[in-house]
């Protein structure tokens, strides 16, 4: 579904992104993980087209993502951290995206619903607390039905409850097949979701598994512990 | 002295009844106007009737009147002179006289008046003449009503409406002048009045006087000349109650003085002129009681002028009240209204209290620099010529008025 | 791309910096027309503070307001929406905002005191320096990243175009007084918005002719309909020409 090839780089002299290759397909509910500075985040804003490689080529579905913008309809984010206009209230920011959008289909509005929302309709982005900005930002995300979900750091900031909903959330949609996309170094979270690991490092990508294999190559039951093995081997 | 009176009286009478009137016209006694000259006597009067009359150069020796009759037409026909007076006492009135050759080596006019007194010419259109009026050698000529009107569009292709050289005591008033190369213009001529006229649309200047002392020029109108009077080499003028409008261009001037002094510049208005008055060896002149609005430049004073006095005058939304080439000043300025002053009046007597500078240093710059007129208006400019206004480096010092006025003058 | 102009309107327009630019520019105009007593007077004297004012005003806000949209550029910039429909509306958004703060302000006392012709003319000026001066600040603010570095940026061509170039034509016309350069100052006031937009209006209050010489030529320039449209064109490119330089580098700058 989403093809990268060959993809780099740089922001001044630094080479964030070193030739990454990667394959992500249908209903893979894929871990993007490594330490801060990694080149996740640029990985991902690369495909949403928000940051520019100066080499190599993103495909969605078969098209190169330079061409026709018009994939983005399928891709639902959700920001690291969400910045949104300061001086405009929740409500005026669910209803412009909608507007935006001009989407035809159904709004999917589970997280709408339970992250209560309708509260807070009134309240400006300014003044929101960074978990109530990450739960504009998940609603904002699933509000469409995407065919792909791509969440940086997802449950960062959320309340226990909050994140509960939305692992959840996640699980529901990945059952529909959706192509899920995470980063989070939280590793602990994500063991129930997640059937493949990619694992970059100072822009490269070290390894991209299935978390079966991956458990079984290292004998642990943890993701967070087979990675920590297989960095030890590396160093080894 | 009673007798010789009385003499006078009869002698008077006398011409009077031997006086003859001698027609002139198709139908009439005399077909033309020359076979009525042939035939006349002096004091004899020649009515010429409606008609158009091509005689080449009519010269008329005898004192005689000549009085058209609704407008009669005296065509040159582009060869010669039309009318040329020689005799004293002559009067021309009536009459529509067009059409003069254009040789330009001797000056031929509409009419021409050579060594003559007490000629009159009134009444009269002169239309596309190389002169209008000519008048040479002559004294107490009196030009009064005529209409001098001329078509072209270069100098040496025209001469002047109303011309006079080396004459004496003449009277030019009322008369309409336009297209001319100069509308009146005077050389070495003497105590004349030039009073009420119109000058307008002239290539060169409305009025311009060349080493003519002792004359005055009173209530005339000036109006989108190349520049409304030039006065050049004399003195002793008086200047009175005139308006200088519309003189615009880029050497155009309303009132351009060289070489002059002991003149009076009063009651007179300069309204949209590029400059109103540039002066040039200007020395002792009264500049009183004039209103400056709208003109470019107000006056332009080179360094040169000296011991003028300008007092009581109105400056009102000129670019530039003053300016000046040089840094010595030795003229008065007091005592005018300056609507750019911004002085205050504390003891309310009608005098500022701070004195005021009407040289702007941006005057200054472009007085050196024209094309520093790119930055007319500008914030820049605004910037330097407060800053200037509040510590003055660079315009001289002396430049100044003492007393400036709160309220314009009534004028 | 209507739909995003409507809010980015909505939003400069909720602005209180906009009202209060609006009742400014106001306030001036109809003091510059009730102090001064005839109305070509009060047009000199408003053209100083349009001139002044309006190019401050708009490249200032404009320079702010891009760097504040940061955050929505981010936010669109995620969804099915090509950068240039983005960024067109943000620009037509502040046009139209700006544009027409300019015209209910100043246009209103100047369409009531003077004539038609200076009144047209006065606000196609104005109008075309509010619109050049934000396509100024979109190629100020898009050179850098950093805010503080892009207002000061702003600030400084700004300060630029209203005095520093002021300053070296004087020092030009000084340098090359020896030669006949009035043609040459034509050239030259195409390279100042602000001067070419203040002699256009000059020549139609009719003071040309008090500039002497130099007006004279200004005059044989444009005065005449073709210099008319070229100094139009010029002023067009200045809109165009920023703003395009700044349209492709948003087109590949990292959000």
């Amino acid at each position: 579904m989403i093809e990268i090839s060959d993809v780099n780089k740089h922001f001044g002299k630094l080479h964030i992104l070193k030739n990454i290759r990667l394959r992500l397909k249908e209903g893979e509910c894929i871990a993007l993980i490594g330490p801060n500075g990694c080149g996740k985040t640029t990985l991902i804003k690369s495909v949403l087209g928000m940051v520019l490689p100066n080499s190599g080529e993103i495909t969605f579905d078969g098209k190169s993502i330079n061409k026709d913008i018009q994939y983005r309809t399928h891709i639902g984010y959700m920001p690291q951290i969400g910045r949104y206009p300061e001086n405009m209230t929740i409500g005026q920011i669910i209803n412009m995206v909608k507007q935006i959008r001009n989407s035809h289909e159904a709004y999917d509005e589970d997280l709408y619903e339970k992250f209560e929302i309708e509260k807070l309709l009134d309240k400006r982005m300014g003044t929101l607390s960074g978990g109530t900005t990450q739960k504009v930002s998940a609603v904002l995300a699933f509000l469409f039905q995407p065919k792909v979900l791509i969440l940086d750091e997802p449950t960062a900031g959320l309340d226990p409850l909050s994140a509960e909903f939305l692992k959840e959330k996640i699980i529901q949609e990945q059952k529909k097949g959706k192509l899920i996309l995470i980063t989070s170094h939280l590793l602990s979270e994500l063991d129930d979701l997640i059937s493949q690991v990619i694992f970059m490092q100072e822009g490269e990508m070290l390894f991209h598994k299935d978390v079966a294999v991956l458990k079984q190559e290292t004998g642990t039951d943890k993701i967070s512990k087979a990675i920590i093995q297989l960095l030890k081997q590396d160093k080894a | 002295m009673k007798e010789a009176f009385l003499v006078l009286l009869l002698l008077c009478n006398f011409f009077e009844s031997s006086a003859r009137s001698l027609h002139v016209g198709e139908t009439k006694p005399f077909p033309t106007i020359k076979s009525a000259l042939l035939s006349a006597q002096n004091g004899d009067t020649l009515f010429i009737h409606p008609g158009l009359y091509k005689e080449g150069n009519i010269v008329i020796n005898k004192s005689v009147s000549l009085i058209g009759i609704d407008l009669p037409v005296i065509d040159g026909d582009h060869k010669s002179e039309v009318l040329t007076i020689k005799a004293d006492y002559v009067s021309v009135s009536g009459l529509k006289i067009q059409h003069s050759s254009y040789a330009t080596l001797e000056d031929p006019g509409g009419i021409k008046i050579r060594e003559c007194k007490h000629v009159t010419i009134i009444n009269n259109q002169l239309l596309d003449n190389f002169f209008g009026i000519y008048v040479e050698f002559s004294r107490n000529c009196f030009i009064k009503n005529n209409t001098i009107i001329a078509h072209s569009t270069a100098e040496q292709e025209i001469g002047n409406g109303i011309h006079a050289w080396k004459s004496d005591s003449l009277l030019i008033i009322g008369n309409k002048v336009r297209g001319n190369r100069d509308g009146i213009y005077l050389e070495f001529v003497t105590n004349s009045v030039i009073w009420r006229n119109i000058s307008t649309n002239n290539l060169r200047y409305g009025l311009h006087f060349m080493f003519s002392h002792n004359d005055s020029y009173i209530s005339n109108y000036f109006r989108n000349n190349g520049a409304g009077v030039a006065v050049m080499f004399t003195h002793d003028l008086v200047m009175m109650n005139n308006t200088f409008e519309d003189n615009w261009g880029d050497a155009a001037y309303g009132l351009l003085l060289k070489e002059i002094s002991d003149c009076t510049l009063v009651g007179n208005r300069f309204v949209k002129n590029t400059s109103a008055i540039f002066m040039d060896g200007t020395n002792r002149i009264t500049v009183e009681k004039n209103l400056f609005q709208a003109n470019g430049w107000g006056m332009k004073i080179q360094a040169n002028c000296m011991d003028n006095s300008i007092n009581q005058n109105n400056f009102m939304a000129n670019t530039f009240d003053i300016s000046t080439n040089g840094t010595l000043t030795l003229n008065n300025f007091d005592g005018n209204y300056w609507d750019k002053y911004e002085g205050y009046d504390l003891d309310r007597n009608g005098i500022g209290d701070v004195p005021f500078h009407p040289l702007s240093l941006y005057s200054v710059i472009v007085e050196g620099n024209p094309p520093a007129m790119l930055l007319f208006r500008s914030f820049m400019v605004t910037l330097l010529d407060r800053s200037e206004k509040m510590l003055p480096s660079l315009t001289p010092e002396n430049f100044v008025d003492n007393k400036p006025r709160m309220r314009p003058f009534a004028l | 791309m209507i739909r995003i102009l409507k809010f980015v309107i909505i939003d400069i327009l909720k602005n209180k910096v906009v009202i209060v630019y609006t009742l400014m520019l106001a306030l001036f105009s109809w003091s510059a027309f009730s102090l001064e007593d005839n109305a070509t007077k009060g047009v000199l004297t408003l053209l100083n503070l349009i001139l002044l004012t309006v190019p401050l005003v708009s490249i200032l806000f404009s320079t702010i307001y891009i760097y504040n949209s940061g955050e929505f550029i981010e936010l669109l910039a995620s969804h099915p929406i090509k950068r240039k429909k983005i960024w067109n509306s943000l620009f037509f958004g502040l046009t139209i905002s700006l544009v027409l703060a300019f015209l209910l302000g100043a246009g209103i006392p100047i369409f009531l005191f003077a004539d038609i012709g200076k009144a047209v003319m006065m606000l196609a000026v104005g109008t075309l320096i509010t619109v050049i001066f934000i396509a100024i600040a979109f190629f100020s603010a898009i050179m850098s990243r950093d805010k503080a570095k892009g207002i000061g940026v702003s600030i400084l061509l700004w300060l630029y175009f209203a005095l520093l170039f002021d300053g070296l034509v004087l020092f030009l016309t000084f340098q090359f007084s020896d030669y006949p350069i009035e043609k040459g100052m034509v050239v030259l006031a195409a390279f100042s918005p602000i001067d070419m937009a203040r002699i256009l209006m000059l020549l139609q209050l009719d003071v040309s002719a008090m500039m002497g010489y130099t007006g004279a030529i200004f005059k044989n320039f444009f005065g005449t309909s073709a210099g008319l449209v070229i100094s139009f064109f010029i002023l067009f490119l200045w809109i165009f020409i920023p703003y395009r330089i700044s349209l492709s580098r948003f087109k590949h700058k990292n959000l």
